[in-house]
């Protein structure tokens, strides 16, 4: 830690002690902070890593999880360290702004004291920062861009894509980006981005020939360097989201192709070779141990904020692998020391944003006001106050997802409901107004409809298996990322050490058990069938703004979690 | 894989990817029929498939690759591939445990084919799915699991 950061502590403590309002003190002391951003250069390949900020331009709040259970070989080991378990594990002192972005900890208390994150006016700045303290870096964007807003929903990623380019991204992939169908992101990346940002993905192929849809990879000069960046999207995009968006495109992890586009970006001079990559942590990690010559996987899509990389050996030697987090909360800055052409060296640096430590970039400010303008009064609307925190993120269940699996319910009079474990949406503290915006910031998908199925309680049970198998599978090849199921109305126990068929047991609904020939009401919402789009149920947001107007006050949530079993004293858990 | 190939698929699509092959020599009507087994493509078990092959009990082996998602995209139309590096393979069958009928491909390889076979499965559910190699007189197998899941829920 620096002198500068230890004055600024301080400084925090002092205003602490003194009982002031720290939010005022905390941007008062933003001078002697901002030596957090000041990192020394290191090398002279450089690159700069954004992920997942699901399209949120202003600054938020975002809270991590508290259950991010890693089960077999990674159980323990992160990003399945949640609390203190994760502070300890990387030597953060408690109480510090570092402990508050990467942990859950106290997190209403401390959002307060150190402000929101992210925001793509004071992410500006920090890339600014960084690309004049490191010439020649690169800004690599792993994808989850171009969705998560009302904004971006309506303008088809437009908003988005405009920012990005101001923000000077160089290199992209995708994944929620394919949700807008393949035409729309065709028209984006040869157009919009024609010249100005390489989208690539090795493993995004036609489903006849098998035909590459994008560049395997780009190869960029940094500082005389030949740098490849080889693009990863999402491999499950047309199981985990629905396949008609891209009915002519294959995804997969595709290890061996992964293997041939390393060695030919080698063949052509690549000294350095980065992956960027949607995978998910664990399947970078694995990925990492089985493809040889890439020097590092900066990855996406589980939304870890890891604070340093995971080393991985294998045949050809070593593999960083990191995570950068979510919602524009984070930049990660690797700098290679490359010599002899190879990398000989590393530093990583997964930096927090915090919006009132970073000043807003004045271009990216105007450019951000110019396009809500047309949207402020609707994405403003006031629906309702929440007394409670409300968050998403965690393995079960998050207190918006129990807000929405409660709308689903009463609207939809049903006994059960079914909510999607996504890991993004932001976060709204305790006395906050709920606005459109906020409502969005949970639902804004190209598949928003609500629906309500009558199934059995055998097929219930298939369902959360099946979605538990996709979560907790030992091989995590075989997961699909995102988080378990929320479930509205049935009580469960679940050991997700179990295999698959059996990690879910004990069912009841309203204290009886639930019968397996019996059929339930079960609401839902995002289905990803073709029947379920031309049925067109009412828009989630549509349904839940009805439900909250009616509430008006939303009073402290009360989850509705399963009883764990088989993973007492994981880590991965508070 | 270039347009050309593309074209030059797309120009003979009429005959159809069979006749191709069998207009190219690579396959005769013969052998093609020769392949048909009814029995076996009607065997509901892993040992009634294996008795109607007469394969016996085939032995692991890591020269055999089966190669296909580890998750399907879609159940009805699973890309998979067999690649054998076993001297004289002259058949090759894949088969998949969970379905109704066990035995979904096989090819017969005239002598001096490479082994590299690929086609488009369906599948019903999450299975184990085998690859079946005659090669020198012998059986061999390998597996993968390919998990098929209902979808949703993701990132």
């Amino acid at each position: 830690m620096s002198m500068h950061r230890r004055e600024f502590l301080q400084l925090l403590a002092m205003a602490s002690a003194g009982g002031m309002a720290l939010h005022s003190d905390f941007a008062r002391a933003a001078g002697a902070a901002s030596s957090m951003y000041e990192l020394p250069r290191f090398g002279n390949v450089s690159l700069l890593h954004m992920t997942d900020c699901h399209a949120q331009l202003m600054p938020i709040y975002f809270r991590e999880p508290d259950v991010n259970l890693g089960i077999g070989d990674m159980a323990g080991r992160p990003p399945h360290l949640v609390g203190d378990k994760l502070l300890k594990q990387f030597g953060i002192a408690p109480g510090t702004p570092q402990a508050h972005a990467f942990t859950f900890l106290d997190f209403a208390q401390a959002a307060r004291t150190y402000g929101k994150v992210g925001g793509f006016a004071h992410l500006a700045t920090l890339v600014k920062r960084m690309k004049a303290s490191r010439p020649g870096a690169l800004l690599l964007d792993g994808g989850d861009t171009w969705q998560g807003s009302g904004l971006s929903l309506w303008t088809k990623g437009q908003d988005m894509v405009d920012a990005c380019k101001l923000l000077g991204v160089d290199v992209m992939t995708g994944h929620w980006e394919f949700t807008y169908g393949a035409e729309r992101v065709k028209q984006i990346v040869d157009g919009d981005f024609a010249g100005k940002v390489d989208f690539v993905a090795q493993n995004v192929k036609t489903t006849d020939f098998g035909d590459q849809v994008f560049p395997p990879f780009v190869i960029r000069q940094i500082n005389g360097v030949p740098v490849a960046i080889v693009g990863q999207a999402f491999p499950y995009t047309p199981i985990a989201n629905p396949r008609y968006f891209t009915p002519e495109w294959s995804f997969g992890i595709n290890d061996e192709s992964m293997q041939e586009h390393v060695d030919a970006a080698r063949a052509k001079g690549a000294q350095v070779v980065v992956v960027l990559s949607h995978n998910g942590m664990d399947v970078d990690v694995k990925m990492a141990s089985r493809v040889r010559g890439i020097d590092a996987i900066l990855g996406g899509h589980t939304h870890d904020g890891v604070p340093a990389p995971i080393v991985v050996k294998n045949a050809g030697g070593q593999t960083l692998v990191t995570n950068a987090g979510s919602n524009g909360k984070f930049l990660g800055v690797l700098d290679f020391d490359v010599k002899g052409g190879k990398v000989s060296d590393f530093r990583y640096h997964l930096l927090p944003v915090f919006s009132n430590l970073l000043p807003a970039d004045p271009d990216m400010t105007a450019l951000i006001a110019k396009m809500r303008a047309p949207h402020e009064a609707r994405l403003g609307e006031k629906l309702a106050v929440t007394e409670g925190l409300l968050y998403r993120r965690g393995n079960f269940n998050g207190s918006f997802d129990q807000l929405i699996l409660d709308g689903l319910m009463k609207m939809k009079d049903a006994e059960i409901a079914f909510s999607p474990g996504f890991r993004w949406g932001t976060s709204l503290l305790p006395g906050d107004t709920i606005t459109m915006e906020n409502l969005l910031d949970q639902t804004a998908i190209t598949y928003p409809y609500t629906t309500l199925t009558p199934m059995t309680g055998e097929f219930i049970k298939t369902v959360l298996e099946d979605v538990c198998d996709n979560l907790f599978n030992p091989d995590p090849y075989y997961q699909q990322g995102g988080d378990m199921v929320r479930v509205g109305g049935l009580q469960y126990r679940c050991d997700p050490t179990a295999k698959m068929g059996g990690r879910i047991s004990g069912m009841m609904l309203n204290g009886k058990p639930l019968e397996a020939s019996k059929t339930y009401r079960v609401a839902g919402w995002a289905p990803v069938s073709e029947a379920a789009r031309d049925a067109g149920g009412e828009p989630i947001w549509d349904l839940m703004t009805r439900y909250l107007k009616d509430v008006k006050t939303v009073a402290p949530i009360k989850l509705n979690l399963p009883e764990l079993h088989g993973v007492a004293g994981n880590p991965g858990m508070a | 894989m270039n347009m050309q190939r593309r074209e030059a698929l797309k120009s003979t699509g009429a005959m159809g990817l069979f006749g191709v092959l069998v207009a190219a020599g690579l396959i005769t009507p013969e052998l093609a029929h020769a392949a048909w087994d009814k029995a076996a493509f009607e065997a509901k078990s892993m040992e009634d498939v294996l008795k109607a092959l007469g394969a016996g009990k085939p032995a692991d082996s890591k020269d055999v690759q089966l190669s296909g998602p580890d998750i399907a995209e879609n159940g009805a139309v699973v890309p998979v591939g067999v690649k054998s590096a076993l001297p004289g393979t002259e058949f090759v069958a894949i088969l998949v445990e969970k379905n109704p009928n066990m035995l979904a491909a096989s090819f017969t390889l005239p002598e001096g084919t490479a082994a590299d076979v690929s086609t488009r499965i369906k599948m019903g559910q999450t299975s184990n799915v085998y690859a079946l190699v005659k090669a020198g007189g012998s059986y061999y197998m390998t597996v993968k699991e390919i998990k098929v899941t209902l979808g949703g829920c993701g990132g």
